[in-house]
């Protein structure tokens, strides 16, 4: 019974981070077909952002986390403007690009601020126990985070004008476009909205980790495996393989211990199983070339 | 002064001018190439430690070799070999083809050392390593003398002794927990990083504590980049573990200790956490590394001998920390590369082993007798226990790391106790008391 409620409580925690990295990510492709693989790297940005301003600047955390959030974001949007729009029509450019911008983004911290490990004080310090689970106050932070931003995604998308501009623009941009609604503009908003969710992610998982130049790898393999197994641009895929996979890891770490490095893999291999069944993924969204 | 004098002086002067220059230019230099992963604290420890080094014996007027004396000239070579291998062994190659060095000091990852190794042995340089522990970096040299004789450990001392001492520290710690928390049976979880140095530990961890007493709950494996421990560590409170046995030298070392920390796992970590040797692991884990116990080589105040004040002190008003094992390096050019260059007057390398591997010689973390094996082959590997090399424990107690071994210890009952000055005792952490004390 111990082990099924540590199993559930790790899960959760864990699906969580993945939940908000994929969604974002699942969003920007959704709508603008858009593979961002710098979308981890905004989330280090954001943590870098917050040690700054927390560290150096000696600032309360709250306003550095708001300022990580707005600054990576507008940078975001800048990348957009300059780097992605430009060569947007060719996808493969947008994944190389992509990945030069993250690499950028690595090196530049490296050489800024080497390789040493930092950290954060975490949001709300402490932790609670829930039926004899010790949990980070920042942990139940992360999953509420999840459950709140998912919530304020579907409002967003189906109850304003905005959200059926893009749901529009992601079903069919070409028609969206004579319908009046400037899809670069439907772009550039949602890569500012996924970007914002990268940071935001950052803010709210920085104090459970460590920073440093290469913390975006291994949550960009994770938040595409997740991305690929609940769906190419599916919200509902992406929160629902987030946990999936979350569930995967805490099962390794509890059943298998001496095998606990193996979490990645053990997660990464159920989603080619999955995908072995279902090829578009739990959810997967077909797109119009596909129709 | 007429026009010709005037003319005769600035010739003068020119052919001094360009004379000095050229001595400078083209005087004899001694070059060390010094690789190591140098975007990152252990590069950096390498760099440092050699440096300081280098400028102590150029201040001095340089090396004696034979009738001149030879400054000595750093070459830094950034192995990257956290990422990657091949970045490591381009950096080797490069110290050898490129920059010509005389000898080489540094290397941290046993998988890149290995490599790197075979470099320098293929151009019959010597190689001082200061970083790596796996035992086969000097089994090859047992084994194939001819080739790898130009390889010496400098730091750490293996890491069948490692464990050894890390044992040493477990078990002082467990007399400490059955006296002050009355517990009769010692309970104890095995965490180590995957990696390949850590891999010989988990065995040879299993068949010992058993031994002394102790029960293994299990053992854990967390990726050496894991940045979530939250899950094992449920798992070892679930246990019952009372002793963390911590088997770091990544960053996981950080995650681990902060989330125990925060979570007030009432478990002690002892062992190997390399991240925890330093100054900033304070920091790093908002101060929730508190009660953390590691295998260390210096600390603030610990002198194991004459020559560890001077050499912790100047590298703190140098680099504002305490030196990490890496630093070593600086051991290695004054202590095991200057004097031996000195007796042989020579920088040949054939020359200079014959006469390395017989020294006896004291370094800043203590005396250095190089090894041989059962069958009487050189080693070149370090010798562990009193009056050789011993390493220290140090725990983070309130925000300072501070020596607690070795405290009136005797390696075998018959053997003198040894506490080195400066060494204080080990404390429990609070919540243990609270946990157990009935």
């Amino acid at each position: 019974m111990n082990l099924t409620i540590d199993i559930i409580i790790s899960g959760l925690i864990n699906g969580s981070t993945y939940a908000l990295l994929a969604i974002g990510f699942s969003l920007i492709f959704g709508v603008a077909r858009i593979v961002n693989i710098a979308h981890t790297a905004f989330y280090m940005l954001a943590a870098y952002c917050i040690y700054v301003v927390t560290q150096k600047m000696g600032l309360n955390s709250v306003w550095a986390m708001l300022a990580a959030i707005v600054l990576v974001t507008l940078l975001g949007m800048i990348t957009y403007k300059f780097l992605i729009n430009p060569i947007r029509e060719h996808e493969s450019a947008v994944l190389i690009a992509t990945i030069a911008l993250a690499i950028i983004f690595q090196e530049i911290l490296l050489n800024v601020f080497t390789g040493t490990y930092l950290s954060v004080p975490a949001l709300i310090d402490g932790y609670f126990t829930i039926l004899g689970v010790k949990v980070f106050y920042q942990q139940l932070l992360t999953f509420c985070a999840a459950l709140l931003i998912m919530g304020l995604l579907w409002a967003l998308l189906g109850k304003t004008r905005m959200g059926l501009a893009i749901r529009s623009t992601a079903q069919d941009r070409e028609v969206a476009n004579l319908m009046g609604i400037n899809e670069a503009r439907v772009a550039m908003m949602t890569m500012g909205i996924s970007v914002g969710l990268a940071a935001l992610t950052g803010a709210v998982v920085v104090p459970l980790t460590i920073v440093e130049p290469h913390m975006w790898l291994s949550p960009l393999i994770m938040m595409m495996a997740v991305v690929v197994l609940g769906g190419l641009g599916s919200l509902k895929g992406s929160f629902i393989g987030a946990y999936i996979l979350g569930f995967a890891e805490a099962l390794v770490v509890f059943l298998a211990p001496m095998g606990a490095f193996l979490k990645g893999s053990v997660a990464l291999t159920v989603m080619i199983l999955v995908l072995l069944l279902r090829p578009e993924g739990l959810f997967g969204v077909y797109f119009e070339e596909e129709r | 002064m007429n026009k010709f004098s005037k003319r005769i002086l600035f010739l003068a002067l020119a052919f001094l001018f360009t004379l000095s220059f050229c001595t400078i230019l083209f005087a004899e230099e001694i070059k060390i190439g010094v690789i190591g992963p140098m975007k990152f604290v252990q590069g950096k420890g390498h760099w440092n430690g050699a440096v300081l080094a280098a400028e102590q014996i150029n201040a001095r007027g340089g090396i004696k070799v034979g009738a001149e004396r030879m400054k000595i000239k750093l070459i830094q070579a950034d192995s990257n070999e956290f990422l990657s291998i091949t970045d490591a062994t381009n950096a080797m190659e490069r110290l050898m083809t490129k920059d010509k060095v005389d000898f080489v000091v540094g290397g941290f990852r046993s998988e890149a050392v290995l490599p790197m190794q075979d470099i320098a042995m293929e151009h019959h340089k010597i190689f001082i390593d200061c970083g790596a522990a796996h035992p086969e970096l000097c089994l090859r040299v047992a084994r194939d003398y001819k080739t790898y004789k130009y390889f010496f450990r400098g730091t750490p001392f293996n890491s069948k002794y490692l464990v050894q001492a890390a044992f040493i520290h477990v078990g002082t710690v467990a007399y400490m927990m059955k006296k002050y928390l009355n517990i009769p049976k010692i309970k104890i979880a095995i965490v180590a990083e995957k990696a390949l140095w850590a891999d010989p530990m988990i065995p040879a961890s299993q068949g010992f504590f058993p031994k002394m007493g102790m029960e293994v709950v299990g053992v854990w494996r967390p990726s050496p980049v894991a940045t979530d421990v939250t899950a094992e560590l449920s798992a070892i409170q679930r246990s019952g573990a009372h002793i963390i046995f911590t088997v770091f030298s990544s960053s996981v070392g950080i995650p681990f200790a902060r989330q125990a920390g925060e979570l007030k796992i009432p478990a002690i970590q002892v062992g190997i956490n390399v991240e925890a040797q330093k100054d900033g692991f304070w920091r790093a884990t908002q101060g929730k590394g508190n009660y953390v116990i590691c295998s260390n080589t210096y600390a603030r105040g610990v002198q194991d001998n004459e020559l560890t004040a001077p050499f912790v002190y100047a590298y703190i008003r140098k680099y504002g920390e305490v030196p990490t094992y890496t630093a070593d390096t600086y051991a290695a050019i004054m202590y095991a590369l200057k004097p031996t260059i000195e007796a042989a007057g020579t920088l040949d390398s054939d020359r200079l082993v014959s006469i390395l591997e017989n020294r006896v010689y004291l370094t800043p973390s203590g005396t250095v007798k190089y090894m041989k094996d059962a069958e009487g082959r050189p080693l070149h590997d370090l010798t562990f226990g009193p009056g050789f090399l011993t390493g220290i424990a140090t725990q983070w107690q309130n925000g300072r790391l501070v020596g607690v071994w070795p405290y009136h210890w005797k390696m075998t009952p018959q053997s003198p106790e040894v506490t080195y000055k400066g060494i204080v005792p080990m404390k429990l952490p609070p919540w243990m008391y609270k946990a157990y004390k009935k």
